[in-house]
């Protein structure tokens, strides 16, 4: 018995020693260019954020200077502010929305009206955000869709320069992200309500459920897993969001919807203030992280 | 029901991996600091102002919807065909933040449109074209032209080695729409800022918008400025912009300019929508005939004469004091050679020729409206008599008399016109800060920035 199984045993460490090899092997190009394309240039970030460097010319240390000025700078705080008021126009607006339409078009009987339905609340996703933003700026002007429709339904004394009135523009601009992402989270919902056993919703009607205890009981819980997945896509949108304000209010009027991701753009390329710009970036990234990950461990944990 | 995925924590070790192994690879990357060393001086001794005969490709980096650079190639191809062009386009913002990269690159540009110098001679990446001013005789040129195109080994502008060329010399004034003028019986250009704060409250009074400006992306600084100009020290504004050491935008003169700026928001001289307002809007809501004045540059003068034909004139801001001397803003539309260009003798032999030779000069004036610049003792190119364009040429050579030109503010500094200039301005055209508030912010964000 010894005999045969030391050498067995060899063959089967050997073989498994070569699996690892293989797998290193089959996992290297991935692995080259995760290293390259995201580790090595986040510790550049990480390196730069400790320098005062224009970019191009001679670098000097100045330690944590960067992130001093991060955190007491009162334009790039307030700029943080917006971007967590845009969480309610990216995130609970759209998932929301979402939740009542998809629990609707589920209770549609399947054919063409459902499945056009789903494919008009869906088209906004497939159009770029900078565009959403420029033909949605265009809506919000003087003389733009909103104000017409307004006139037209008696509220012209409403009508206003959306974008640039300083109480309305953050809002519109979050509307407009609300519009593109409300697709998005429909489609993802519906599918999750479609995995849901339908032997529940006929147990709960059987005992004599309206509709909002179906949707608290059944359809709420059953969709924890999308719902999480939604809130961190769109809390991420809202938090990094650029395109949009870029293509709509840069930022203004004032600094009314100046978000991180405009303010580090203009630190790193316009006042080419790498190493500003790098500390803020990674000021932002442990912000998302904090937001993010406690959203992934509550969907796990509180079921 | 859900399937339980232990995806949280995955989540957080994975970020922690992430967060470390960045960090170890920043710290063993700091070890060597990043970017060049400090560059070293480029020095042209033997510069020739004879051309080449040899096939040369000059690459030339251009913002869009600048056509000026094609023409001239064009042209200069025709008449020195051994030398040819390729002109790559990128927006105005793209080029300013892609320029300093652009120019450090293996491969940079022979020519670049520049708006600010900024940190790039510092740096190392323009040609002094020092060695070429001696060659070609360029001090019969205006020197006042010149000043804001050198800058000095401590990077202030304004005096130095001279590192860029203007594509054209640009001005700026008021247009007034005639037909409206004649409807509120104002028969002639204000002479003076009270004469034209009169013409302001006529306008207002009747219903006409006074002033057509936008504001989303900063254009209304046409009019900022051009108040503070007129009250502030031309000198020492321009040492601010020059960014000399000890120079402050917080003048007495500048809060006057800016004060001014807050009454006429609070009188309701601007459009109401202003901060919606962007450049291209509010020169065609000009030339459709909304509004009596707008504060623009020669570069609109073609296109406001073909929207509005004789019912539009051009003229210089009005000193405060009938009589004064006049302060308007101009600014070459500047060009810089790269200090790696493998052609510099040619890329300069190309800007003397622009600034000499009579069909380039025709060229930048039929193209960019602007003046063409150069020896002053050059015949003018020619242009339809009572046109704008012959206005704006007017202008430029009274200005120079006058020794009045400053440069715009949004040149200041790379990031103070989109980091401060625009977003205080949008608070101060609708009344919601003061012009000392406005000058004590554009200053603060100045010192934050040259430090």
């Amino acid at each position: 018995m010894t005999e045969s199984t030391a050498p067995r045993r060899g063959a089967a460490r050997a073989a498994s020693r070569r699996g690892t090899l293989v797998g290193w092997a089959l996992l290297a190009p991935a692995l080259a260019a995760y290293i390259g394309f995201v580790v090595v240039p986040f510790g550049m970030g990480i390196q730069y954020s400790f320098y005062d460097w224009n970019g191009v010319g001679v670098a000097t240390w100045v330690g944590f200077e960067n992130y001093a000025k991060v955190f007491t700078d009162a334009t790039l705080l307030a700029s943080i502010g917006n971007a967590f008021v845009l969480i309610i126009y990216f995130t609970i607006i759209p998932v929301g929305t979402g939740l009542i339409l998809a629990s609707l078009i589920r209770s549609m009987r399947a054919g063409a009206f459902s499945t056009i339905s789903q494919a008009v609340l869906f088209l906004p996703q497939i159009i770029p955000l900078a565009a959403a933003g420029i033909a949605w700026s265009w809506m919000y002007a003087q003389t733009g869709t909103i104000n017409q429709i307004l006139g037209w339904v008696g509220l012209g004394g409403l009508a206003r320069p959306w974008l640039a009135d300083y109480g309305t523009a953050l809002p519109a601009v979050g509307l407009i992200g609300s519009w593109v992402l409300t697709g998005l989270c429909t489609v993802l919902l519906l599918t999750g309500i479609g995995k849901i056993e339908t032997s529940l919703y006929e147990a709960i009607r059987l005992d004599g459920a309206g509709w909002w205890r179906e949707f608290f009981t059944i359809t709420l819980p059953g969709l924890r897993q999308e719902i999480a997945v939604l809130v961190t896509i769109t809390v991420i949108a809202a938090l990094s969001s650029f395109d949009i304000i870029y293509t709509s209010t840069q930022g203004g009027p004032g600094r009314a919807t100046l978000v991180p991701g405009i303010s580090i753009f203009r630190i790193g390329f316009t006042q080419s203030d790498v190493g500003l710009a790098s500390a803020f970036g990674i000021v932002l990234m442990v912000i998302v992280l904090a937001v993010v990950l406690p959203i992934q461990r509550l969907s796990r944990s509180s079921r | 029901m859900a399937i339980h995925t232990p995806r949280g924590r995955r989540g957080i070790r994975l970020a922690t991996g992430l967060v470390a192994t960045a960090a170890i690879t920043g710290l063993a990357l700091t070890g060597c600091a990043p970017g060049t060393s400090a560059p070293t001086e480029t020095t042209n001794a033997d510069v020739s102002t004879e051309l080449t005969t040899e096939e040369v490709n000059l690459v030339i980096a251009d913002e869009t919807g600048f056509p000026v650079t094609d023409k001239l190639a064009e042209e200069f191809t025709k008449q020195h065909p051994n030398i040819t062009f390729t002109i790559n386009r990128d927006t105005f913002q793209n080029l300013t933040a892609n320029a300093p990269k652009l120019l450090a690159s293996s491969t940079p540009p022979d020519l670049i449109r520049l708006p600010t110098i900024g940190d790039t001679v510092k740096d190392g990446l323009l040609a002094n074209l020092d060695p070429y001013y001696d060659a070609y005789g360029w001090d019969a040129w205006p020197a006042s032209q010149l000043a804001p195109l050198r800058m000095s080994e401590d990077g202030i502008r304004g005096s130095g080695s001279l590192y860029q060329l203007g594509l054209g010399y640009s001005i700026t004034g008021i247009f007034m729409n005639l037909e409206l003028a004649d409807q509120l019986g104002i028969d002639a250009p204000p002479q003076t800022m009270a004469e034209l704060e009169e013409d302001l409250a006529t306008a207002k009074a009747a219903g006409v918008l006074p002033i057509m400006a936008g504001d989303k992306d900063g254009v209304v600084n046409f009019v900022v400025q051009a108040a503070m100009n007129q009250y502030a020290d031309k000198d020492e504004f321009m040492s601010w912009m020059f960014n000399e050491p000890g120079a402050t935008y917080n003048t007495p003169g500048n809060v006057e300019g800016a004060e001014l700026i807050r009454k006429w928001a609070d009188a309701g001289y601007f459009p109401s929508d202003i901060n919606a307002i962007d450049y291209f809007t509010f020169t065609s809501r000009f030339s459709e005939g909304e509004g009596l004045f707008t504060f623009n540059g020669n570069w609109a003068a073609a296109d406001y004469q073909k929207a509005l034909g004789d019912d539009v004139t051009f003229f210089l801001v009005p000193p405060i004091n009938e009589g004064d001397g006049h302060v308007a803003m101009g600014a070459a539309n500047s060009f810089s050679v790269a200090a790696k260009s493998a052609h510099l003798d040619e890329i300069v032999y190309f800007l003397n020729w622009i600034h000499t030779d009579p069909t380039a000069r025709q060229i930048i004036v039929d193209v960019t409206g602007a003046s063409p610049g150069g020896d002053p003792s050059l015949p003018l190119p020619e242009v339809e008599s009572g046109s704008l364009i012959e206005k704006a040429l007017e202008m430029s050579a009274q200005i120079g008399a006058e020794n009045g030109q400053v440069d715009f503010m949004a040149n200041t500094t790379a990031g103070i016109y989109a980091g401060s200039i625009i977003p205080e301005s949008q608070l101060l055209v609708t009344s919601k800060i003061t012009g000392e508030e406005f000058v004590e912010r554009v200053q603060a964000f100045y010192e934050s920035e040259v430090g």
